[in-house]
């Protein structure tokens, strides 16, 4: 009888992080929703002008903006995060792993202000300043710079795992045929784990498209679609904290508005990684087969 | 089906692995390097500013003079409060995911719904908080509004971390205390639990760490008070907000520096103490 009720407990705590998904859903939804339909979702996806006092709520230059700091974030996070993934997973002695790996995983303790704040006091005056680059330096490249950095433990910690999940059969089956370390490492290994790798790319980029404090702090914030990365750019994210301090009624509402999109966004990368994740777990139940790692589907 | 391009074979593969590793090592070393950068920066510039007065006075002018007295309180009441809050039930969900379920649709849902908290930006559980607790249930900008919004974000932290130690435990663990009479609650919270205990504790020491360096999720849900909380209903500013404060209001740089300093020196003492705990543990069932 006891053991009944402490199992009916369980199971409701267990049922609570799905449970605080769709309260988080139905509030964000709830107060975003009304200006939505008052203003039509078109206004909000197509409409390239943000003037909140003058009713216009287009968030055009905000999901450019995300989606310009997020690229330039994956292509500083993703080299640099797989070359970690790799050095720990394939070529570190373990004593120089067991040293390097707490070290990486520090790097997402870091508070994102403090990342912020680097960004403005070393990299915002150094793009400035550089004759190459110039500006303002508060612009969508500080933006991309900081955000590759932040989102290198997420890459580098599902890219480890999916690297060592990777059978030992296969490492010792195309040295066998006399590749070398770094020909079984890319023609092998990274092909085997490709899965597992990309869905940490995935996780990583809703990393970058859901910083919010170290953006701000470097991204310059002014709403306009960036005809260079030297520019000033307002992510989504930026948009809402910049605002959310002062605002109210409808202008309250669009920035709610504006979290729904965000959240869409995100689930739908959530999605995609889980995705990626479990094709990788159903594929190795299936087939042991060493061959099907080596082809690109 | 692709297969991979192959390059032309510019140098011997021998040579070409030479390179590769040298990049790669390199490239892993930058990584490392910019992090003793980040904390060397911090703390070079602003150890210099901090004293015991700067920790023990109150702040006072915005911030430019005095310390941070009531923003540590602050971080400390709003942590303590997302740690009480989650840790039950966390660990509940790691028991009923590791002891009483086996795989299935159940299990599923569940980590589907974990792993997309785990994923949500913490703006949106700010914007999220500052509907619900703050505005619908009328707790307003407080410690209470900022601890449970950071309960809701630190959860999957603490269910993921605990499920792992419990499933580390041994099974004989389990089989011994039921086969001494033991019921299975009881040879849960008798046997398996203290053995996770350090895995678990590991979880919540990482809740910690989140919880204090969060920004995003506490400023609109426990505003920005310095004044000293002596209630949950009370609202707070906390180290990171402050911080945050200090930067963009350019309050004072050398206060900055400082709080950034007991920042980051906290989050390293949390991670060292995290990681020790965990490496015992691993040590333990090996």
């Amino acid at each position: 009888m006891k053991d009944r009720v402490i199992e009916k407990a369980l199971l409701l705590a267990a049922l609570s992080a799905i449970g605080i998904l769709a309260l988080i859903t139905i509030f964000i939804f709830r107060e975003g929703l009304p200006v939505v339909f008052s203003k039509g979702p078109g206004e909000f996806l197509t409409g390239t002008v943000w003037q909140p006092s003058r009713g216009h709520y287009g968030l055009v230059p905000m999901i450019v903006g995300s989606a310009i700091v997020t690229f330039g974030a994956l292509i500083i996070g993703v080299p640099l995060g797989l070359a970690c993934a790799v050095v720990l997973a394939e070529m570190a002695p373990p004593r120089a792993r067991k040293i390097l790996k707490p070290t990486i995983e520090l790097l997402a303790g870091i508070p994102s202000v403090v990342y912020g704040f680097i960004g403005m006091m070393i990299l915002v005056p150094w793009i400035r300043n550089n004759p190459a680059l110039g500006g303002t330096g508060s612009s969508a490249l500080a933006a991309s710079i900081i955000l590759g950095i932040m989102i290198l433990p997420t890459i580098i910690g599902i890219s480890i795992d999916a690297i060592e999940a990777v059978p030992r059969s296969y490492r010792e089956g195309s040295r066998a045929l006399g590749a070398t370390e770094w020909q079984t490492i890319t023609g092998v290994v990274i092909p085997a784990a490709r899965s597992g790798i990309v869905a940490g790319v995935i996780l990583g980029m809703g990393r970058a498209v859901g910083e919010t404090m170290a953006v701000i702090m470097v991204a310059g914030n002014s709403v306009q679609i960036p005809d260079s990365i030297l520019k000033p750019v307002r992510t989504l994210t930026a948009n809402i904290a910049l605002e959310m301090s002062y605002a109210s009624g409808q202008h309250e509402q669009a920035l709610f508005a504006t979290a729904i999109v965000l959240f869409i966004i995100i689930m739908l990368l959530n999605s995609l990684a889980g995705l990626a994740r479990r094709k990788k777990k159903r594929k190795r139940k299936l087939k042991g087969d060493p061959a099907g790692g080596v082809e690109v589907a | 089906m692709i297969t991979l391009p192959r390059l032309p074979r510019l140098l011997h593969p021998r040579h070409a692995q030479v390179v590769a590793k040298a990049v790669l090592w390199a490239m892993t070393l930058a990584t490392v390097g910019v992090l003793f950068y980040i904390i060397y920066f911090v703390l070079r510039r602003g150890l210099g500013h901090v004293g015991w007065d700067f920790l023990t006075e109150m702040p006072r002018r915005s911030g430019s003079v005095g310390g941070i007295f009531s923003t540590i309180v602050g971080t400390l009441y709003v942590t303590g409060v997302g740690v009480v809050v989650a840790t039950p039930i966390g660990l509940g969900a790691a028991i009923y995911l590791a002891e009483y379920t086996r795989e299935g649709r159940l299990t599923r849902i569940v980590r589907f719904g974990a792993e997309s908290l785990a994923g949500v930006p913490s703006i949106i559980f700010g914007l999220f908080g500052f509907a619900f607790f703050v505005t619908y249930l009328r707790f307003g900008w407080s410690i209470l509004s900022g601890g449970l919004t950071l309960a809701f974000m630190i959860l999957p932290t603490i269910i993921r971390t605990s499920e792992e130690a419990l499933r580390a435990v041994p099974q004989s663990y389990r089989e011994v205390a039921l086969s001494l009479g033991a019921s299975k609650w009881q040879a849960i919270v008798r046997v398996v639990m203290p053995a996770a205990a350090p895995g678990i504790l590991t979880g919540i020491i990482l809740g910690v760490g989140r919880s204090v360096s969060e920004t995003a999720a506490v400023i609109f849900t426990s505003g920005v008070s310095l004044k000293m909380p002596h209630s949950l209903f009370d609202s707070t500013r906390t180290m990171s907000v402050h911080f945050y404060t200090l930067t963009m209001e350019s309050i004072s740089e050398p206060k900055a520096y400082a709080t950034a300093a007991v920042l980051v020196i906290t989050i390293l003492l949390i991670n060292v103490a995290a990681y020790t705990l965990m490496n015992r543990f691993t040590r333990k069932f090996r």
